[in-house]
Order: C-alpha cells, then structure tokens, then sequence
C-alpha cells in the first residue's frame, strides 16, 4: 500500500475513529485502525466490538493496498506533524510494517494483518429514515446528561429512541434517566421510522454521534434493527450494538397531576443554584426550595463549612412549598433548557417534580427530589 | 506497685487482653475457671485460644486440635461465639477511648493507646490511670488484661508481652538498648520464621548483634527490613499512635463448616451476612456506594469482585441482590471455603437510598426492610426472617473463629 494525503484530511478522519479505540486493550487488534486503501480514497476504521466507525478521506493512490497499525500512535503522529504537510503512507514488502513520513520526519509503525480486523456484522436493517444533523443533535443533547453510569441496571446506560403517537402525530422520541432525572426530548417522526423497535443506544455511541452530528446542515442517515444501528454522517458511518434489555415505562414516571407551578427566570435561576451550591463540598447536596407567593428562597446548609441563601423573585400563586433537589441535577435541567422562562409543576416535596421551558412541551425533565 | 525512673515520662501503651476467648468463657461459665480451656474446633479444628492452665499442658494457638487434645486430653474445648468476643472486645475499646482518642486497635483485643497530654484531665501520670484501667475491666468486664508502657510502640508491645498474663510492664528509654541487646531476633516486629531463618545463615541471632551493624549493611542484605532492623534494634520507633481512621469499608465474612459449591448453599449466607453488614451500617448511620464480594476457594485462592451502586446503600435487600448478582458469575461448580460481603465507598447516610424514578420495587423492598428492622428491634433478631435464611439461623453466626 502506498498512499499520499494532505495531514490535516489524514487527521480529520483519525481524530473521528481514533476515540472508538480503547486506551487498554486485550486483543492487540483493537488497538489498531484498519487503512485500505483503493481508488481515489483511504478508508479508516476502528472498532471496540461494539461499535465501530469508519471514514473515507479523499487520496492519491499510488498502490492499493490494506493493513492495520495502533490507532492512537498513528493519531499523535499525525496530529504532531506541521500544519499543511503532505503525508506518505507506505507498507513495506512483508506488510510487517508501515512507514509514516511527512517533510523531513519519518515514522515506521508495526501492523498487523488487516485479515484479523474485526467486522461488525451488520446484519439486515429494518428500518431507514433520514434526519437533520442538528435535529438528531437535539435528540442526543437534551437527555444525555441523565444516562445512567449504573452498571447493575444496564439498560438504563443508553438513550431509549423510539416512535409514539402523541398530540395527533408521530414523534420520534428520546428518553434517559438515572433513576433520579429523566430527560425527554422529540421531534415529528421522520419518513421511515414508523413502527421502528424501540432501541437503547449505548452511551459511548452516543458520545461519538455527539461529536460527529457537530457540523450543522448535513443529512444523517439511520438505519437501525433491533440489535444494530447504523448512522451515515458524510463520510463517516457509525455502526453499534444496541443495549439488549427492555427500558422502564418512563410514561409512568411523568407526573400528569402537578398542580404547583413556578415559573422563574432560567439564567437567574441557574446562576442563584450555582452561587449557593459553592458552599457544599461534595458534588450533589441538595439545595432546598422554599416557595412562596412571588418568591424563592434558595437555602444549602454544609455542616462543615456553613451556609447559604439566595432570595429570588418568581411567578406563583399556589400554598407554600419547602423541596430539596441535588444542585448538579438542577444546573443540568437548566442548561439543557433554551427559553427564558423554566416552569416548574411540583406536587410535594417527596413526588418528582416536572420542569420544562415556558410554552415548549414537547422537551421535558423529571427530577426526584432529595430530602432536606 | 511499680518504680520506674521514666514512669513519669512514658505515655505510650499496648494493651493486650489476656487469653481473651478463653477468658471470657471462662467468665461466662464458672465451672471452666480452673479446667483447661480450648477454643476452637469446628471440623477444621485448630486452637484458637487456650487458657493459662492449657498453655502449661503445652497447648498453643494456631495448634491442630488432635495435638493439642494429646498434649492436654483433660482439656474442654469450646467452640468460639465471635459474636460475643466482638461485643466484649467493643466493651474494652470504649473503656479505652474514655481515657483518651489516641487508640489505635490492632485487633478484637489490643490496642496502642497515648496517654500524652491526658495527665491533667486524669490528675494522674499516665502508669496510674492505665493501673486503673487494669482494674477497671476487671471488675466491670470480668476479665484481664496485660500493660506494656514505653517511649515506643516496638517496646511497648513487647512490654505488654514480658510479665503476662495480669501483667505491667514498663521499658524506658534508658534500658531500651540493654534490654534488647539479649533479646532473640524474632521480637523484632515483621521478623518471622523465614526471615529468622534468613539472619540465622547470616548468623545473626540476637537483637544485640544487629545493634552492632552499620544500617547501610543491613539495608544492603535485607533491603527496607533492614532499616527497620536497625532502627528498631536499637530502640527507635518513630511511628506514633493512630487513633483507628474512619472506616473504609463495612464487611462481613465466614468460612464454612464444609466447603460450599452450590447457589442453594451460598444464597442463605450471603443474605444472613449482607443483613450483619446491613445492621452495621444502620448502627453507625452510614452508607456504602461499591459493594464488594469475597469468596476463597477451596484451594484458598481469593476472588473479589466489586460492583458501584448508583447511590450508597445501606439496605441489606441492596447488598444481597448486588452480591447475589456478583456471586452467580462466580458459581460454577468451584468450592468456597470462605464467602464474605461487604461495602466500601462509605459516605453518611443522608444520601443513601434514594427513591427512584422507575423502579418503585426497591421502594417497596426498602419499606418492607424497615418494618422488618423495628419488628426485629422490638421482639428480637429472630422475630423475623426472610426465606433466604428461614430454617437455617445457624448461617448467619460465623461457622469458624477468626471471623468477624
């Protein structure tokens, strides 16, 4: 094989697959990326066994050819050389080893056979529909902070997308949660989705689809079964496993009967959270609430160190409230928020509580409070 | 009592219960008082503890119980309560921390305790109040203890150690080199069999051979123990007492009569020992986040596997389902001997157990765990129990000594 692109195509690409790749590995192959290389272009893939990438980065050839070398040493390589240098890569004879030479520098990186990489079978996809790149963004972006790290409740480690009739029309609909936040987020189902299996994406294949739907305007396409799913971004193609489980019944959590509303200012609010929070040591003590007419006084008390209190005006009208909630949550729910006002709709102060934008329904969040 | 130039000046102590098991059986049962007691057995017999009047006989600890039934055939041999020497052993400590914060346990029954500073608020130098104290547990607890005080933890171990049992001994700095100097290699502190038998190729004998040598000598042949030779050989013990750190982790452990390979054998002990853990951690009004599960095999290899939870617990439901979760990975025909389960990650239990979003089981199963508690609190530990150890109470009490 004997290739040569520009550095900064050679680096886009790896910089895409290079993050698949695991720091530690057992099998020495998932430590490399595959290079094949044959008519105008290189392709890059990596892969973790359950998700792999790969992408096309325009180059001469000069001969076709395949081989794999360790992903993340390629990319330091590459990612050190001088901007707009030309890159030459080339195997050797044997294929036993692959040099790396741009300028003056030049590297000779050991391979192994491109005939042990691993291929994630994709299978037959049921289903195929096309999305925005900035609507799938929003998709992922406003419920991700709620997956959850929780190894013992596996299925709730991914974002949950699947279609449901609501309010007269399909949505495609993404939830997460952790048990203590859910985060639900939708969009009129695209052409194609209809009747799609509901499908847990796991939460690293969520953090590579981030990063890649960053570009605005592009058209992703998805297609998806129920074990595979598979997203086209450019050219770049993501295929993963899906989460084998069944997520809860997430419609039962949303509380429907509400009755105390609050509406607040979002900045001045996430501002007065993050003011007072500073006073607790650890991430995630609770900030007590404590509602009344036309105002809220919030309140962290640190044993260790002291306290902290912030008053802040707000629309309400309902009977008296005192609620606690996990600071970090509440900075999270804000930050995901986009109007200028947060609705609050609270029962008491042991029942989830509902926050959504003023006037946009169709984004919502659950927090759980914590007692106070 | 005593005369000591020093007396005045030490405050550093080791406290050592004497023939702690066997003394508080024998305080349980007075019939024992003048017989020769054993403790130990189950069908892995060894001697755990054998009191003054076996150790005559020649009976010492870690000894298989046939020898030592040879050595001493009047013997009685008492199978051990752990529990109870825990609560016992929990009894001394607090008549401990009552003199002074500076305890540092090294077991169920001894401690190093400075008494540095404590001289005004006990009116009296430190030998007085730890005489007292002797005293004291005598008479509260019904049982003795033996004193080392020195300058040094090294000596005052070895203190409480010379005039056994019922004993107080003082070193001071002033004889700490002399008196060493006869002493056998092995008092030193980390000095056991192998590597006695290692200075003995050296022909080093004695402590007063090593207070002869050059430390780059000793630090030469034997690495960093041979600085601690030097250092200690001579009577220089730096380390200061450590009031025992906040714990790190709550576990419990047994090893079995007979090993155990199957679920349905494993399943009752993990719950009887996930609901002690569970107790304890009530008790102290903390929580665990990772839960870690202990099995050793029956070729005592050790297996640990560890799970974080997503919030700390302290609900003995959680801690079972978590290890039962562990411990069907790990089943698969091996044989135990030892099956144990713990938490780590310990925070206060303001946090623990939140309510959850979408499992409203657990819930539920915390509830029931509470109502299960005060039922247990009002008519006792067996009022109540799950089906896991229904039938089989006798799982939950460790089935050997050296449990706890």
């Amino acid at each position: 094989m004997r290739v040569i692109l520009e550095r900064s195509t050679l680096l886009k690409s790896l910089n895409h697959v290079h993050r698949v790749v695991e720091r530690r590995n057992t099998i020495p192959i998932l430590s490399n990326v595959l290079l094949s290389a044959d008519g105008a272009s290189l392709q890059l893939k990596a892969t973790d066994l359950d998700l792999e990438v790969t992408e096309a980065a325009g180059a001469t050839i000069e001969q076709a050819g395949a081989t794999t070398v360790p992903a993340h040493l390629l990319y330091d390589i590459v990612r050190k050389l001088p901007d707009g240098a030309e890159v030459m890569l080339k195997t050797d004879e044997d294929g036993n080893a692959m040099s790396v030479m741009a300028g003056r520098s030049s590297f000779r990186l050991q391979c192994l056979p491109q005939s042990d990489f691993p291929e994630l079978s994709a299978g037959n996809f049921s289903h195929i529909f096309r999305l925005d790149s900035a609507d799938l963004k929003a998709l992922i972006e406003k419920t991700q902070f709620a997956i959850s790290t929780e190894e013992t409740r596996y299925y709730l480690n991914g974002i949950f997308l699947h279609t449901i009739e609501s309010e007269g029309s399909l949505k495609l609909r993404s939830v997460a949660t952790d048990g203590h936040r859910l985060a639900r987020a939708e969009m009129e189902a695209p052409a194609g989705s209809e009747g799609m299996p509901g499908i847990i994406i796991p939460r690293k294949t969520v953090g590579e689809l981030q990063k890649l739907v960053d570009a605005p305007d592009v058209a992703v396409t998805v297609e998806l079964s129920d074990t595979k799913i598979r997203f086209t971004i450019g050219s770049v193609i993501l295929t993963s496993k899906l989460i084998d489980g069944t997520f809860p019944d997430y419609q039962r959590v949303i509380p429907t009967g509400n009755d105390k509303q609050l509406v607040i200012d979002r900045q001045t609010f996430a501002s007065a959270v993050d003011r007072v929070s500073t006073i607790s040591s650890e991430r995630g003590r609770a900030v007590k609430l404590t509602i009344a007419e036309g105002q809220v006084t919030l309140t962290v008390n640190n044993p260790d160190s002291g306290s902290a209190t912030e008053e802040l005006a707000a629309d309400y009208e309902s009977d008296p409230i005192e609620i606690g909630f996990n600071a970090r949550y509440l900075l999270d729910v804000a930050a995901q928020l986009s109007g200028g006002n947060a609705r609050f709709l609270l029962a008491d102060a042991g029942s989830p509580t509902l926050v959504q934008d003023e006037g946009d329904e169709s984004t919502l969040y659950v927090l759980m409070p914590m007692r106070v | 009592m005593l005369a000591h130039a020093e007396l005045d000046r030490l405050s550093l102590a080791h406290v050592d219960c004497d023939a702690f098991y066997a003394s508080v059986e024998k305080r349980d049962n007075p019939a024992l008082r003048d017989r020769p007691v054993i403790i130990g057995g189950g069908k892995r017999g060894v001697v755990s503890t054998a009191c003054y009047i076996a150790r005559i006989h020649g009976v010492r600890s870690a000894m298989p119980m046939f020898k030592a039934l040879e050595a001493c055939p009047e013997a009685v041999v008492v199978k051990p309560d752990m529990e109870k020497y825990s609560r016992v052993g929990r009894q001394v400590r607090s008549m401990m921390e009552a003199l002074t914060p500076m305890v540092e346990p090294l077991s169920i029954d001894e401690a190093f305790l400075d008494l540095a500073g404590t001289e005004k608020l006990h009116g009296a130098p430190a030998a007085l109040v730890l005489a007292r104290f002797a005293r004291q547990v005598e008479e509260e607890v019904g049982i003795t203890v033996s004193v080392g005080l020195s300058y040094c933890k090294f000596l005052a171990k070895v203190a409480s150690d010379l005039d056994k049992p019922r004993g107080f001994s003082v070193i001071g700095q002033e004889e700490a080199v002399s008196f060493l100097q006869k002493q056998p290699v092995t008092l030193i502190w980390g000095v056991g069999k192998a590597f006695a038998a290692t200075l003995g190729k050296d022909g080093i004998r004695t402590i007063g051979q090593l207070q002869t040598m050059e430390r780059n000598e000793l630090m030469r042949r034997y690495g960093t123990m041979g600085d601690r030779l030097y250092h200690l050989s001579r009577g220089m013990d730096e380390r200061g007492v450590k009031p025992r750190s906040e714990a790190k982790s709550v576990s419990s452990e047994t090893t079995f009569n007979t090993d155990l390979s199957r679920m349905e054998d494993l399943v009752p002990v993990l719950r009887a020992l996930s609901e002690r853990v569970s107790a304890r951690l009530k008790e102290a009004d903390i929580a665990g986040r990772t839960v870690v599960l202990k099995l050793k095999t029956a070729e005592f290899r050790l297996r640990t596997r560890n799970r974080q939870l997503g919030d700390p617990t302290r609900l003995a439901d959680r801690i079972f389902h978590t290890g039962l979760e562990l411990l069907k990975r790990e089943v698969d025909g091996t044989r135990f001997r030892l099956l144990g389960i713990g938490v780590s990650d310990l925070t206060d239990a303001g946090r623990a157990d939140p309510q959850d979003l979408v499992d409203g089981l657990s819930h539920k199963r915390a509830l029931a765990e509470g109502a299960i508690d005060s039922l247990r609190e009002k008519f006792g530990k067996q009022a109540v129990e799950t089906g896991y150890t229904f039938g089989r109470s006798k799982v939950a009490r460790p089935q050997r000594d050296g449990d706890d």
